[in-house]
């Protein structure tokens, strides 16, 4: 386990679904901690729950009951639009289809997580202009989606989920949809972030490949973490 | 501005559906104007009657004529300022389809209470000099070409024979909604005519337009002129001119019914196609909204990205039926000859159109905005793939 302070603190969380009127448990009294700067893999079958546990700690579903804190705050009880304005600030969200808006362009699709702030034009297009061309897409900024390889389209997504300067980044399967080459390149990219700006990144993933490149892997089965190691 | 522009080019996305249902748009708002044009080309002659003008007639029905000695004991009734009189004549020009009214009438008298009729001086006083003259409408001439000088011979159903007039004035009316596609000629032609043929038919007349000093005292007038002919053996009925023309809607009032029902029918059919294009495009990009809202937008950016989409469609769509009305409604007019005396698009006509196309695009959105809005993001997130 890592000596720095947690960032994400989870307590006996508990989360079930309903199907055809019975509730089926998920997530069964779940407890960890993610240290800051940590990058963590979830993995584990189908049906585990890592994907809905990774749901709740970016704050995009409620736990039924226990406690969630992420960089202090107690996400578990804030009411739907205090969720939404903490996600602006303070997520970033990498998914498993790129969720690209395709009638945007790389450039608008980046900036937009900055039309919630304050930000000036010129201030957005610096930081746009900067977060793309980490991502090497400089050159690719006015392209549509439909024009990009799928791996570009990932790195747009990144862009997007840095551009805000988020105190955590998720990623469910970043490199699900994406050919070996892409996936490297995107895991190597994830792994940049981590350790060049120190972001704290939970990645969800079925890829071993994908475990190796994150700090710690933790396990789950049938809604309960199974373990933790060093990939 | 950032979702003006979203909302333009999701628009855009799929230009068939669109295009067809910016087709069906235009369709059904061109539909309801010309429906609605309909209706008030229908109430035109009520619309345009003076309340100056009183009609009387006789009280059994309109088809029982008034002997032609009632005029004089009108005029002396208090507050009666003109009398006129006038029979419907009913002939043919040609064709039982060319269509116009004409009527028998003491010209100078009937001209002058009806001042919105404009006739050139030098062409009244033609036809007062020509026992066989007529004065016609600037849109009946037109529609049959009809000059000064020309021979329009009539063919005669109510009053049989073969009935040749000259033309000798024309009228233009004073407003839009002004009728000028009727026929006068003198009622002493047509009675002197009747002397010799059918004497028993004639000295009578249809109704009487009665002119009133005070618009005020119109229902006291009335009821003065026929108070005069009470338990006489043609007693009268005497209401205002607006009424009169009323009472003839009313006998088709089941037609101008239906015609509104199926006008708001269209709008409605329209209304469903649309929500159903709205609906359909809400379910195919509710991860995009389930992505937005993920990112920190609330609910109602994508409630503005949906409704936004509809009223850019709708009001499109009805851009285009608004500004094809007039032309279309021009060709309708000219195609139905005289049938519609006037058939102008009002101006109140053009803003239900935009109305009922904002109520298209407003209620196309309510469903789908809904959904969108309260869809949780894991369950839209989870639609991709």
């Amino acid at each position: 386990m890592s000596e720095t302070p947690a960032i994400v603190e989870v307590r006996n969380v508990y989360k079930s679904y309903r199907r055809g009127g019975q509730a089926v448990p998920v997530l069964e009294g779940i407890s960890f901690d993610i240290a800051q700067g940590e990058f963590v893999a979830l993995m584990g079958p189908s049906g585990s729950g890592k994907s809905t546990l990774l749901n709740l700690i970016a704050g995009i579903d409620k736990p039924d009951s226990g406690e969630l804190r992420v960089a202090g705050e107690d996400i578990a009880r804030m009411s739907e639009s205090e969720l939404a304005d903490w996600r602006a600030a303070s997520i970033g969200f990498i998914f498993q289809f790129y969720n690209l808006m395709p009638v945007l362009t790389a450039y608008e699709n980046v900036e937009l997580p900055l039309l919630l702030t304050n930000l000036s034009r010129a201030e957005r297009r610096q930081r746009v202009e900067l977060a793309l061309s980490m991502v090497g897409l400089s050159d690719r900024m006015d392209h549509a989606p439909s024009e990009l390889s799928g791996g570009q389209q990932q790195r747009v997504a990144i862009a997007r989920a840095i551009i805000t300067d988020p105190v955590l980044i998720v990623a469910d399967e970043p490199t699900g949809d994406l050919d070996r080459t892409s996936a490297g390149e995107i895991l190597k990219m994830l792994e940049r972030l981590n350790t060049e700006l120190g972001k704290t990144i939970v990645m969800v993933t079925h890829d071993q490949r994908a475990a190796e490149q994150a700090h710690l892997v933790r396990h789950l089965e049938k809604g309960e973490l199974i373990g933790a190691a060093q990939p | 501005m950032y979702l003006l522009k979203l909302i333009l080019r999701n628009a855009l996305r799929h230009k068939l559906r669109t295009g067809l249902t910016l087709l069906g748009i235009f369709v059904a708002i061109l539909a309801f104007g010309l429906l609605q044009t309909v209706v008030e080309a229908w109430y035109a002659g009520a619309d345009a009657a003076s309340s100056a003008r009183l009609i009387t007639r006789n009280s059994i029905s309109l088809v029982f004529p008034l002997p032609s000695t009632y005029q004089e004991k009108i005029r002396q009734v208090e507050g009666v300022s003109r009398v006129a009189h006038a029979n419907w004549f009913g002939g043919i020009y040609v064709s039982e389809k060319n269509f116009f009214p004409q009527f028998a009438v003491n010209l100078d008298a009937y001209l002058e209470l009806y001042p919105e009729y404009i006739v050139p001086p030098d062409q009244m006083k033609a036809a007062m000099l020509d026992r066989k003259g007529c004065v016609i409408g600037r849109k009946l001439a037109d529609t049959y070409g009809f000059k000064v000088g020309d021979v329009v011979p009539l063919r005669g159903t109510i009053f049989p024979g073969t009935w040749e007039f000259v033309v000798r004035a024309i009228y233009d009316g004073k407003e839009a909604k002004t009728d000028t596609s009727q026929f006068f000629f003198h009622w002493d032609y047509l009675n002197e005519t009747l002397r010799k043929t059918t004497p028993r038919r004639a000295n009578s007349v249809g109704v009487y337009v009665v002119g009133v000093r005070d618009p005020g005292q119109a229902a006291k007038v009335a009821g003065d002129i026929d108070r005069v002919f009470a338990n006489s053996l043609a007693e009268t009925l005497t209401e205002t001119e607006r009424a009169f023309q009323l009472g003839f809607v009313a006998m088709t009032e089941a037609i101008v019914v239906a015609i509104r029902i199926v006008s708001f029918l269209v709008i409605f059919i329209i209304m469903a196609v649309m929500a159903n294009t709205m609906a359909m495009t809400a379910r195919e990009r509710m991860p995009e909204y389930a992505t937005f809202k993920a990112l920190g937008f609330g609910p109602a950016t994508v409630v503005i990205l949906i409704l936004g989409e509809s009223l850019a469609i709708a009001l499109a769509g009805a851009l285009l039926g608004v500004l094809a009305t007039s032309p279309v409604a021009h060709w309708f007019a000219s195609q139905m000859g005289t049938l519609f005396p006037v058939f102008e698009v009002s101006p109140e006509t053009f803003a239900m159109q935009v109305a009922a196309a904002l109520v298209v695009g407003v209620v196309a959105a309510v469903l789908p905005g809904y959904r969108a809005a309260s869809v949780r993001i894991v369950e839209g997130l989870r639609n991709i793939g």
